[in-house]
């Protein structure tokens, strides 16, 4: 299991958008780069990052190899209804992960 | 028995192994790919990149598109592209009208000194984009 930091409010006003910034702790092999022998490292990436809330995908994004080890994503969402979110990182060699917290809505 | 041809030779063909970086074309086609082939039109779109980079590694990287969000009026998708890493992708992120604001940050790699270009895709079906120029010291991807 890699280590994640998921940074989002615990509570927030119903109708107001927070802020979600999700990091995974990932190398996000290029397969561009040679190894110590030469020859070239394979590929292995997180190819899709996903965000659930209540069971309805919000949003999702395709990741390439151009993106820094570690991934880093940030976006927003508008807090309609207290539940949970679950974030959903997939990618080479059948890596997946998920993880949920849950948002109190007032 | 190496000789200097053999090592010249070798040193040639380790050199031409190098993988290619993509080109402005690889780049457009990407683009069409995306937006199959609407035009693009500048403006509405932000992007926020540091225009001197010293470690082409990780990148911070901010797109803001000016949009209400709304069921009727609301961005789709912001995808980013580079010109001159091995591959024209960088990140294709999809947006609904739950998202409230039409935000996305990440952190990239840079290849080498190049531009930028983002590109939004609205509900309406027409694609806004920005481009920013970066310049790296240090770059990332082929160097181990």
């Amino acid at each position: 299991m890699a280590r994640v930091l998921l940074n989002l409010p615990r509570s927030a006003a119903k109708g107001s958008v927070i802020e979600i910034r999700c990091l995974i702790m990932h190398p996000m092999e290029s397969g561009f780069r040679p190894g110590v022998n030469g020859s070239i490292l394979a590929r292995d990436i997180i190819t899709r990052f996903s965000c659930d809330y209540d069971g309805e995908e919000i949003f999702h994004a395709e990741l390439s190899p151009a993106i820094a080890a570690n991934p880093f994503i940030s976006f927003t969402t508008v807090a309609t209804a207290s539940g949970t979110l679950r974030f959903t990182w997939e990618g080479d060699d059948g890596f997946r992960q998920t993880e949920t917290r849950a948002l109190t809505v007032t | 028995m190496t000789d200097r041809r053999t090592l010249l030779a070798g040193a040639l063909l380790a050199l031409s192994l190098r993988p290619a970086a993509a080109t402005p074309e690889d780049e457009a086609a990407a683009v069409r790919a995306f937006t199959g082939g609407a035009p693009l039109r500048a403006g509405r779109v932000e992007l926020d990149i540091p225009p001197l980079v010293e470690n082409g590694n990780t990148v911070p990287l901010k797109v803001t598109v000016q949009s209400p969000m709304t069921a009727a009026d609301h961005v789709t998708a912001i995808a980013v592209f580079n010109e001159k890493n091995p591959q024209p992708q960088v990140i294709t992120a999809r947006f609904g009208p739950r998202a409230g604001r039409a935000e996305l940050a990440t952190h990239m790699r840079l290849a080498t000194s190049q531009t930028i270009l983002a590109v939004a895709a609205m509900s309406d079906g027409s694609f806004w984009s920005a481009s920013a120029e970066v310049v790296v010291t240090l770059a990332a991807c082929i160097e181990s």
